[in-house]
């Protein structure tokens, strides 16, 4: 059974037809071409295919497009402002927070609700807020320094607006 | 050098594919969408041992929307396997399968689903045979024969090398032990599911876009299986979304991929569910440890007899190299005068163990440094001070003829003793007296109601803190294949613009091997990493590198970016010279110019400095090629084992254990590196984090049981891999020996930091409770039964007891070589 | 990718609507909410509708609402809202906890309180690919007809799974069902059935439309899980303990086992052997025994079966100690080895 759908993906209102089993997952990627959503089990065990519905993250491969009409879509690739970077690409590529950078896209979409929520969070904090997102390259550690340091340049830049 | 005469070395760059990574923008295999493309899926065995009789597929090709079913019949009739020594990999079995998961057929359609709908539909008539499910069962049944070949019936290879005298040794020991470990192999779980893209064009060429750590490889193998002229083959690694060994050879649906498309004329793609990615495997063997050492009174190693017994799986892999690495590194790390190693490989219906980080040493040196911890309890000695006192000599050779050069575990050793407050806390924690907790990660919360008071217990967490040491290789000193050509090679380009493109088969699995060419060619050009541009592993464009693994990268493509970037600089140093009337040795190149440092006024840009290059050399394109010296040991197994310089890690791990529950808490874990030189401190404390990450869930949590003759757990879900919650605070702490050998003194740093996790977890584990589990993975189980076996007061050990009944072959005997200097003079071919 | 067999999927505004069209479709037909069990399932093909009637579009469905009569949480309401609510926080600390252990946080976000009261049962013989399956032998909760983990059993001995569960069982919880013939509102233990199969109770066609809570009115509550990893995980062993103190003798008990039947089991001697005495290690120990003592695990789920019957005993007794107020050194909300 293909329906169409009109998602609202990074802001901007997007069309498929699409068969009604198609997760949010495999239609992001191969019919809207937004490959920056990855996936590392489709059965909801790793965190990698996290995007952000309403602002919070849901894993898209358990996600059909049907269920998500009229929610905000947000993936990796709505996070940058026009040319510029979030705090959080900016911390993540400066600290070597990506290494493979295959869960990437997820732990940043991730992180980005947990900082719209806490703007200065906790380590033990951010590691709550991550633990559904499993990383094989990083040990977490730089991961959890690049959250940190976008916490402080958002709250700086907060304090100066 | 020191650290200041650099401009770009040694400082906390970001990575050049950083950005590219953090805005979704990189394409990895399963990313690319072709024109045309269709979907092929592979029809894999339900048995684990099996003859096949035959294959009916015409179910499947009724299917709309199939374009192809093929089987092994439609490939040619051709092994392949990694090692040229172990050809027994088809791509689609044709006579038997020999484990769940071999592919058998496979189906290619107009989209995945209607793919794995016909493949369901190929129904194969299997004659089933014994399934031999472990080392003991293998050897066993001789009469069942998983493969023809080998060192005897299922067994794969079998190896024995002794260097000096050591029964005489081990009699003139103070002390002598005998243990018995087993570790239980792991899988590599790249967050990437392995995925290839081919397309065989209508001009009668392929390319292949696979995510792999060695495209030459795949390349070699593909021209064999394919029997396609090499020529007319490209493979294009794509980035890899994590490999740690596991995409370190050519894959059935590599191979499937490019038959495929050949036969629809159409681009294909394979993309391997999760669960497949566990039956292709290579992760760690299984392996079972029998090791005497012989000790005197201080501590000092007076030689050591180990045994190990490779759970090899199905294939050979790696298995041949696999089998030597869980011998011949053992001598790099502390002064041990004589050595014997005895090792078999057998061949069991599981699927096929292979290179994962550390390749064949986490499971002897896990052996070794829990030995070591019993030894110093036993001699009365501090096990972090008996260490430091047998590291071994910089600059001498190993018993078994391996050359050390720089050696800065001592160092580490000391650093770690004095991060972690190991001397304190060794007295503090440790015994029966009530302590207080380590920090650990759990959340609290959840009774919600006020305390009544009442005096309280002791609690069960109890702590305990262990250390152990490590070496590992940088670079491994011999090829696959046996040849005189390069290991690395790289081609370095200047254009008008000052940009500069480098060329390098080397592939970035997240290791940082893309930014590490740029900068040291920045380093050697006076340029920022921005102005050059790496162009990696495609086999068409880029001058071969053996491959993403052994911790050879940095090193051997390093020393191949140095050589052309300086090749390169000559010829613009010549013209700038030329321009400005100077001698072109009076010449610096940095800041994007190229002058005379005490006239910098007048240096020259660095684009305008290659323009006059340019005019008077013509295009201005370097090679740079780098192979190790030659030092393999004079006898046969000699080639394994050599590498340019060894890194060294200390670590120490500081824990709880429960002891009601058994379950072990991190706090924190201390660990020291000698990385020769940290090219870039921000990706080697990454290398160095991810390492210690990856040993803490090999320690821990993650296992690799088969039930039934499958696979029990092929699932994120149930092989555990640590999340943030139990990955503890890792203290890195970088140290620089500068070793002759490597790119500015560089050395290795992805795999090494990984091996000493594991024995320092047991030994802490020990230290908090005096139980020994010797067998890996620690789980709360294990714990809880040593603990029942301490209160019953027999030995508080749980571990393996068996080892199986094998007659090793009469071992090569070898004078050692302890202790003999490093040669004065090192050859490496084209040093220029 | 592992993808989604073809369904039609229904979106009925309506709980009445629902419980129709489930009616309509017999079968053929399942409910989803969150999609966090179903869809994995359907993957691996342990489930195969022809149609899902999904209730993301049911508004009354979402959300928790207090009252003199005590809490009616919607059972469509994310675990993560009933985690962050504060009035379940404050009166039913183990349910917040509860619902805050199952999964990791994005599961959370999407997975509802009542998908997790009515989650399949596991069994790491069945949580498995069509393919897995099918080289192993299929077993009878799907495709096949023996029992892989007891052969010989006549019944499936797939194990209940759900965090909440247990601790709503100890609190005291109904449910209010809506069926296609009307509805009824049940105490929630009639939800379920000791099969592995048909572990519920409730008709195809019911919607389990609110869970019912009393007002807290003195109880205290805890949950303990056992678990190999602070995320992700299913609870191989989940202890609830619920009891109404006066001062510090114990009025009221209940302990309910997770994780060690097809579903949640009580332990009604040992909660028994609480009521009217003053709560001390000596009695903390006895009633543990008690507890543990029925609790049978087979070797179908993580870790070994009798690890996890020794630590029956042990998060029993932890669980007693929170609640009775005493610290005895366990973390209280959580146990990850």
């Amino acid at each position: 059974m293909k329906v169409r759908v009109t998602l609202t993906v990074n802001g901007e209102s997007r069309e498929a037809l699409v068969p009604v089993h198609k997760t949010l997952l495999e239609v992001l990627r191969e019919d809207l071409g937004l490959t920056g959503t990855k996936h590392g089990c489709e059965l909801g065990e790793c965190g990698t295919c996290t995007v952000l519905l309403d602002g919070e993250p849901v894993l898209s491969c358990l996600a059909l497009p049907v269920e998500t009409e009229g929610c905000r879509i947000t993936t990796v690739e709505g996070m940058a402002e026009g040319g510029r970077l979030h705090p959080l690409q900016q911390a993540f590529a400066e600290l070597g927070a990506a290494q493979c950078g295959y869960c990437t896209p997820g732990i940043l979409l991730t992180a980005t609700a947990l900082l719209a929520d806490r703007p200065s969070p906790t380590r033990q904090e951010v590691k709550v807020a991550l633990a559904g997102n499993l990383c094989r390259c990083t040990g977490y550690t730089k991961i959890l320094d690049a959250v940190e340091l976008a916490a402080l340049r958002m709250g700086r830049q907060e304090a100066r607006t | 050098m020191t650290k200041s005469d650099f401009a770009v070395i040694g400082q906390p760059l970001p990575k050049v594919d950083a950005w590219a990574k953090v805005v979704g923008e990189t394409k990895y295999a399963d990313d690319l969408f072709l024109p045309r493309m269709v979907y092929g899926k592979l029809h894999r065995s339900s048995h684990a041992h099996a003859r096949i009789r035959s294959i009916d597929t015409a179910r499947a090709r009724a299917v709309p929307g199939v374009y192809a079913v093929i089987t092994g019949a439609d490939l040619p009739r051709v092994k392949f396997g990694i090692l040229p020594v172990s050809q027994d990999e088809e791509a689609l079995c044709t006579e038997k399968v020999r484990m769940v998961g071999d592919a058998v057929a496979a189906v290619a359609a107009v989209d995945e689903e209607t793919a794995e709908q016909a493949c369901r539909l190929i129904e194969v008539d299997y004659e089933p045979l014994p399934a031999l499910m472990s080392v003991f069962d293998a050897l066993a049944h001789p009469e069942v024969r998983i493969h023809e070949y080998g060192d005897g019936p299922n067994v794969h290879k079998s190896v024995a090398l002794q260097f000096g005298d050591v029964d005489t040794a081990l009699t003139g020991a103070d002390l002598v032990r005998e243990d018995v470990f087993f570790f239980e192999g792991s899988n590599h779980l790249p967050m990437e599911q392995h995925a290839a893209v081919a397309h065989w064009g209508s001009d009668g060429k392929l390319t292949l876009w696979s995510s792999t750590q060695t495209p030459h490889y795949v390349h070699r193998l593909l021209a064999k299986v394919l029997d396609t002229p090499a020529a007319h083959i490209r493979v294009i690694a794509t980035p890899v979304g994590g490999g740690f060994g596991g995409k370190t050879e050519p894959f059935a649906h590599e191979i499937v991929a490019c038959q495929l498309s050949k036969l629809t004329g159409r681009p294909v793609k394979i993309a391997l569910t999760r669960e497949e990615v566990f039956y292709t495997h290579r992760g760690r063997h299984p392996v079972l440890m029998w090791i005497k050492t012989g000790f005197t009174k201080q501590g000092d190693i007076t030689g050591c007899h180990l045994r190990t017994w490779l759970d090899g799986g199905a294939y050979g892999s790696y298995g041949v190299a696999s089998t030597f690495y869980t011998g011949v590194i053992n001598p790099v790390t502390y002064k041990m005068p004589v050595y014997k190693f005895e090792a078999a490989r057998i061949f069991t219906n599981k699927p096929p163990c292979g290179p994962k980080r550390g390749h064949g040493t986490p499971q002897p040196r896990f052996a070794l440094e829990c030995q070591l911890d019993k030894a110093a309890e036993q001699l009365g000695l501090d096990p972090a001070e008996m260490r430091r006192r047998i590291v071994a000599e910089p600059f001498t050779k190993t018993a078994n003829h391996l050359t050390i050069t720089t050696i800065g575990l001592g160092e580490c050793i000391d650093k770690v003793v004095e991060a972690s407050g190991w001397r304190e806390k060794r007295a503090r924690f440790g015994g029966t007296a009530a302590r207080a907790a380590v920090s650990g990660g759990s959340r609290e919360g959840g009774a919600g109601c006020t305390p009544v008071v009442q005096p309280e217990p002791p609690s069960p967490k109890k702590p305990g803190i262990g250390i152990a040491c490590s070496a590992y290789l940088t670079g491994a000193g011999t090829a696959i294949y046996w040849n005189d050509m390069p290991h690395s090679g790289v081609i370095t380009r200047a254009d008008r613009s000052g940009g500069v493109a480098v060329l390098c088969g080397a592939t970035d699995i997240g290791q940082g091997s893309d930014s590490v060419l740029a900068y040291l060619t920045a380093e050697v050009l006076g340029i920022e990493p921005k102005d050059v541009h790496v162009h990696p592993a495609d086999t068409s464009l880029t001058p071969v590198d053996l491959g993403s693994y052994s911790s050879r990268v940095t090193l051997m493509c390093g020393m191949a970016a140095i050589q052309a970037a300086e090749r390169l600089r000559a010829v613009i140093f010549q013209a700038v010279a030329q321009r400005l009337e100077v001698s072109p040795t009076s010449l610096v190149a940095r800041e994007r110019k190229v002058g005379v440092p005490d006239d910098w006024d007048r240096a020259v840009p660095f684009a305008q400095a290659v323009e006059l290059g340019e005019a008077i050399h013509g295009v201005l394109a370097f090679p740079g090629s780098y192979a190790p010296p030659k030092r393999a040991g004079k006898y046969k197994g000699g080639g394994v084992g050599p590498s340019p310089c060894y890194s060294y890690s200390a670590c120490v791990v500081e824990l709880t254990v429960d002891e009601e529950t058994g379950q072990v808490d991190l706090g924190n874990v201390w660990i020291a590196h000698d990385v020769g030189r940290a090219l870039n401190p921000l990706l080697v404390e990454g290398q160095v984090e991810g390492s210690v990450y990856m040993g803490i869930g090999e320690a821990l949590m993650e296992e690799q049981v088969f039930r039934k003759n499958l696979h029990k757990q092929p699932s994120m879900l149930e092989y555990k891999s640590p999340t943030t919650l139990e990955t503890p605070e890792i203290h890195t702490i970088l140290v620089e020996t500068d070793d002759p050998e490597g790119p500015f003194g560089a050395k290795e740093a992805g795999q090494g930091p990984l091996l000493p996790v594991i024995p320092a977890i047991a030994n802490a584990i020990y230290h908090a409770l005096a139980i020994r589990i010797d067998e890996v993975p620690i789980t709360p189980d294990k714990i809880l039964k040593a603990l029942e076996l301490k209160r019953l007061g027999k030995p508080a050990r749980v571990g393996p007891v068996k080892l199986p009944l094998f007659t090793f072959k009469e071992p090569i005997v070898v004078e050692s070589a302890f202790g003999q200097p490093a040669d004065a003079v090192v050859k490496r071919p084209f040093a220029s | 990718m592992i993808r989604l067999p073809p369904f039609t999927y229904l979106a009925p505004r309506t709980v009445d609507d629902a419980a129709r069209l489930m009616a309509e479709h017999g079968r053929d037909a399942m409910l989803v909410a969150g999609g966090t069990d179903l869809y994995p399932n359907m993957k691996r093909r342990q489930f195969e509708p022809k149609v899902l009637v999904g209730l993301r579009g049911i508004r009354e469905l979402r959300g928790v609402r207090g009252s003199a009569g005590g809490w009616t949480i919607g059972a469509a309401t994310t675990l993560s809202a009933v985690t962050a609510h504060p009035g379940i926080a404050r009166d039913f600390p183990a349910l917040a906890t509860a619902a805050g252990l199952v999964s990791s946080p994005q599961l959370q976000n999407m997975g509802t309180i009542g998908g997790n009261v009515c989650v399949d049962t596991r069994c790491n013989y069945y949580n498995q690919s069509y393919e897995w399956r099918k080289a192993i032998g299929f077993c009878m909760k799907k495709d096949g007809d023996i029992c892989l983990v007891a052969p010989g059993s006549s019944r499936c001995w797939a194990v209940s799974s759900s965090d909440t569960a247990p601790v709503l069982w100890a609190l005291g919880a109904r449910v209010r069902l809506i069926g296609a013939g009307g509805e009824r509102t049940v105490p929630l233990p009639a939800l379920y059935r000791d099969d592995g199969i048909e572990y519920l109770a409730k008709r195809p066609d019911e919607v389990v439309a609110d869970i019912l809570l009393p007002p807290a009115e003195g109880w205290r509550s805890a949950y303990l899980k056992l678990r190999r990893r602070g995320s992700f995980d299913f609870p191989v062993l989940g202890v609830a303990v619920a009891a109404r103190m006066d001062g510090d003798i114990v009025r009221d008990a209940r302990i309910v086992l997770g994780a060690v039947a097809s579903l949640p089991r009580p332990a009604e001697k040992a909660a028994a052997a609480l009521v009217g005495q003053r709560v001390t290690r000596e009695l903390i120990a006895r009633v543990a025994d008690l507890a543990a003592g029925p609790a049978k695990p087979l070797d179908n789920t993580d870790f070994t079966h009798p690890y996890r019957k020794k630590v029956t005993r042990v998060f029993v007794a932890r669980a007693l100690a929170a609640v009775a107020g005493l610290r005895d050194g366990g973390a209280t909300s959580e146990e990850v080895a």
